[in-house]
């Protein structure tokens, strides 16, 4: 599904003022969806691991984290390339996106922290991605509650059917994608546990 | 003489008046975009060429997520290298 929607894509007509550059979106907005449900999937994973302590809590808001960073980043980056054509300047320091640059420098400081913390950092990680979560409704609600040049949420609904199929194809793809990056992530997360367990086995 | 200054007065009085809603209207901001507007009726000339901009957004999606995908697979081939060596060790030692 991901490998067909570039020709999906590139079949669809063009928008009133941006022209061919709208077709960003077809990409920007499933990846910053994908973007906002990681952080809501590492903060819950979190705030279980505090509360019950279960390590596989853990490992799934690692993997979350790490995808946060990933589609966070793509979101990042291709907004301003729509932004220079639609805006006429590549950055702005609006509400949505001033939150998700915050919400994806939260994600890369989880990373971090679990890096570098030593000790107990898991704990502390799990408190900062709570924060990330807390971030997301905030993005999302943003600019129906700021006056902001970004494009409101009520732009998908009113898209013509030739154009919203196309979105959801692609936002299906992307979720698809998700799930399957999350699982191996996990499943990477998993590995390197046992490797740790053996490794306590021999140093006994 | 008194009649001249009062229509000076007056047209001092009243231009801010006229040129409040001009200024108002020129300060406003970019207005936000809230519905689709379709490309048909546009003139050739107002529509920007982008497809530099486009082409850099797909192939920045594109090489994040492979490059994502290879580092994750390096990053697994290394643990499964790992585990190998440690289950052996732990065969071989007769540990665990």
């Amino acid at each position: 599904m991901f490998a067909v929607s570039p020709f999906v894509i590139a079949t669809s007509r063009d928008e009133a003022e941006l022209g061919m550059v709208f077709k960003i979106f077809y990409y920007h907005m499933p990846s910053a969806w994908m973007f906002l449900l990681s952080a809501i999937v590492c903060g819950i994973a979190s705030l279980r691991f505090l509360f019950s302590g279960d390590v596989r809590r853990d490992r799934t808001a690692v993997a979350a984290a790490e995808l946060t960073v990933l589609f966070g980043l793509i979101t990042l980056v291709t907004g301003p390339l729509w932004a220079r054509r639609s805006w006429g300047t590549w950055w702005i320091w609006d509400a949505r996106i001033t939150a998700s640059l915050v919400g994806w420098m939260i994600a890369w400081s989880y990373l971090i922290v679990r890096k570098y913390g030593g000790p107990g950092s898991d704990k502390l990680a799990a408190g900062l991605a709570i924060f990330g979560m807390a971030n997301v409704p905030f993005i999302y609600i943003s600019v129906n509650f700021w006056r902001t040049i970004h494009p409101a949420t009520s732009v998908v609904p009113t898209l013509p059917v030739d154009m919203s199929w196309r979105l959801w194809f692609c936002v299906a793809s992307f979720t698809l994608l998700y799930v399957l990056l999350f699982k191996l992530r996990v499943y990477l997360e998993e590995e390197r546990s046992r490797v740790d367990t053996l490794y306590l086995a021999l140093e006994r | 003489m008194r009649f001249v200054r009062s229509v000076f007065v007056i047209l001092v009085l009243a231009s801010p008046s006229a040129v409040a809603p001009a200024i108002a209207y020129a300060q406003q901001p970019a207005e936000q975009q809230g519905a689709f507007v379709p490309a048909e009726s546009l003139p050739q000339r107002e529509r920007m060429p982008a497809a530099p901009l486009l082409v850099a957004a797909y192939a920045f999606v594109m090489l994040a997520l492979f490059g994502y995908v290879i580092s994750v697979s390096r990053r697994l081939t290394a643990v499964k290298t790992d585990l190998t060596r440690l289950e052996g060790e732990i065969r071989r030692t007769g540990r665990g």
